[in-house]
């Protein structure tokens, strides 16, 4: 049995359809990305699948059963680690994670050495009766974490984990969600940054204005809707675009952008070599194997992080 | 609000609890006392402190002025007795409207508290319920202090006074369901300023400060419609012991208000508190 199955599930606030008619299933032990950019709809269909935010129509099981109408028993498998962080701020660090396990109507007996094994986790022990207030943003965003795994949590909703994590608390934080995963945890992530997407899912949809424009898994993604590699070069803002026609021939596909221009080709410092003997000199220039980026700019024409 | 159509949720009573709730209302309410001590002790203060100075400036200044009036029953009494009950009644719907209201909408919209809560086993019935439980401690706590003041001052006549700590809890529960229920409509903190315009004029006109018999008979059908009035009434009876066929009226009106605001919240949970 898939641990979600969304089918048609859409949300509409007034005029705007948040999430329009999106579909979906998710496997066990699956690690599952949802791409897009601010105002796709990714923390819209988070909050459905918890169940806190009710649809306006499709259907959707979370483990077989329908977070509107099961809702407790639903979220009591579940690990929700939110756009913002909610924590409360009248409890200490360690108070935290202690209270949101009562919550769950867990018993004290477990939630005092869970509570201590998940502060060492989130490197936060010597934090333990920091009051919430005290602690800088990273901290947070941790406590966060580690609060979402206090009911052994069988499904991990993630979303945007990373945001406001230096670069290598973030990768901190993939390596302990790796290996959550090893332990079977069902990871669903939402995030605008590739890199984290390329890192963490085994599969993702990729989302536009509440839509769903593509799935697969990160390599997939790239070998059907971009070239092996990407020639970035730049020529000047003036000349960019003026170029493009004369650059047309050297790539399989040309996107302008405002700064640069990239040529998808195959085998990059070959097309280089190419525009070089046509007698253009770039500036500068890069070549670099394509990414979820270079699929989402190809398939809605505008950048990830704008 | 949300232009979300709520789905009936399956399974007639069991089914609504099985959507709405994990019967784990203890937790949000040990919440509630853990952070106790690290509330704002300025509001908490100024809340018992509220009455207590209206009775000490208005009972015994204005009392000064007017000297004995007519309280229940026809019989005389001090003016402090007479708005010291009253004065009990509106506490306790103003401490049970500033929780279910101010205090549900600041969690709601920019603690974010109860988004944190929801994410749990934790249904919104087990937040609401816990909340208003919250609520009524706070408001026993006021009764309990204010009712000890009233007796204290020798404004109290008869032991049915110890009732008025009870019946204050039976306002608040029904001002308390109703407050969140409305407070469910209200997207931005202009609206919820709408709730004092409501209460003043309903506080200074309810027969609190002096007798209805001072307004036009229309105007006092009126305010006999009016939840404080049954409040006020109900605790002036109370405060000297004195009981007619009205005391039934009363507080059948404040079951009947319970029992209706608990209703209606309960209706208005799921666009309370799942958008
Ligand atoms: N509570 C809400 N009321 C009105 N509009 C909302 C609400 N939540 C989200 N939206 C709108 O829905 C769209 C999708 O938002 P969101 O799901 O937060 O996107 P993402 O997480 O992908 O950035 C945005 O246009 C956002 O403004
Ligand atoms: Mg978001």
């Amino acid at each position: 049995m898939p641990v979600i199955e969304a089918h048609a599930l859409t949300k509409t606030y007034g005029e705007l359809n948040a999430v329009d008619g999106i579909d979906f299933e998710v496997a066990p032990g699956e690690s599952f990305g949802l791409l897009g950019p601010n105002g796709a709809g990714k923390s819209t269909a988070m909050r459905m699948i918890g169940g806190t935010s009710l649809r306006t129509s499709g259907t959707l099981l979370v483990n077989g059963l329908d977070p509107e109408t099961h809702g407790p028993e639903v979220r009591a498998s579940l690990g929700v680690v939110p756009q913002t962080d909610n924590l409360d701020p009248e409890l200490k660090a360690r108070d935290n994670l202690l209270m949101y396990g009562r919550y769950f109507g867990l018993p004290y007996s477990y939630l005092r050495p869970k509570a201590d094994e998940l502060l060492e986790f989130a490197q936060l022990t010597d934090k333990a009766a920091e009051k919430v207030d005290n602690l800088s943003g990273g901290m947070k965003r941790r406590l966060t974490i580690a609060r979402s795994l206090i009911n052994d949590p069988s499904v991990l909703l993630l979303d945007e984990p990373t945001t406001g994590l230096d670069p290598q608390a973030r990768h901190i934080l993939w390596d302990r969600l790796f290996r959550l995963k090893e332990t079977g945890v069902t990871l669903i992530v939402t995030t605008h940054f590739m890199d984290e997407a390329e890192q963490l899912c085994d599969r993702l949809v990729v989302m536009d204005h509440g839509r769903i424009v593509a799935e697969g898994s990160p390599a997939s993604l790239i070998r059907q809707y971009s070239t092996r590699e990407v020639l970035e070069l730049r020529f000047g803002s003036e000349r960019n675009a003026a170029l493009v026609d004369r650059l047309r021939g050297f790539a399989t596909r040309i996107e302008a952008l405002p700064d640069r221009v990239l040529l998808y080709a195959e085998d990059g410092e070959e097309s280089l070599a190419a525009v070089r003997r046509d007698g253009l000199e770039p500036v500068t220039s890069l070549v670099r194997r394509s990414s979820l980026e270079d699929v989402f700019l190809r398939l809605t024409g505008r950048s990830l992080v704008e | 609000m949300s232009a979300t159509t709520v789905r009936p949720v399956g399974g007639g009573v069991r089914g609504w609890f099985a959507a709405n709730s994990s019967g784990n209302v203890r937790a949000v309410v040990e919440r509630g006392f853990r952070v106790v001590g690290s509330q704002n002790w300025a509001i908490i203060v100024s809340g018992f402190f509220e009455p207590v100075l209206y009775l000490l400036s208005m009972g015994y200044g204005v009392g000064a002025l007017v000297g004995d009036v007519t309280g229940p029953g026809g019989h005389p009494i001090t003016y402090a007795a007479f708005i010291a009950p009253a004065l009990l009644a509106t506490s306790a719907m103003n401490g049970a409207l500033y929780d279910s209201t101010w205090n549900v909408f600041f969690k709601l919209r920019f603690a974010k508290l109860y988004q944190g809560m929801l994410a749990t086993s934790l249904g919104p019935l087990d937040v609401a319920a816990g909340e208003i439980f919250m609520a009524l401690f706070r408001g026993l706590l006021y009764a309990i202090g204010f009712t000890a003041v009233i007796a204290a001052l020798g404004l109290a006549t008869s032991w049915w006074a110890l009732a008025m700590i009870p019946v204050a809890l039976l306002i608040a529960l029904g001002f308390a369901s109703l407050g969140m229920a409305v407070t469910s409509y209200f997207t931005t903190f202009q609206q919820m300023d709408w709730i004092n315009i409501v209460l003043l004029p309903m506080f200074l006109f309810s027969a609190t400060l002096f007798p209805i018999s001072a307004f036009p008979e229309a105007v006092q059908w009126f305010i006999m419609a009016l939840p404080l009035w049954h409040g006020v009434e109900l605790m002036r009876q109370l405060s000297v012991g004195h009981f007619e066929a009205s005391t039934a009226v009363h507080l059948t009106y404040f079951v009947a208000l319970s029992v209706l605001g608990i209703a209606f919240t309960t209706r208005r949970l799921r666009s309370l508190f799942l958008r």
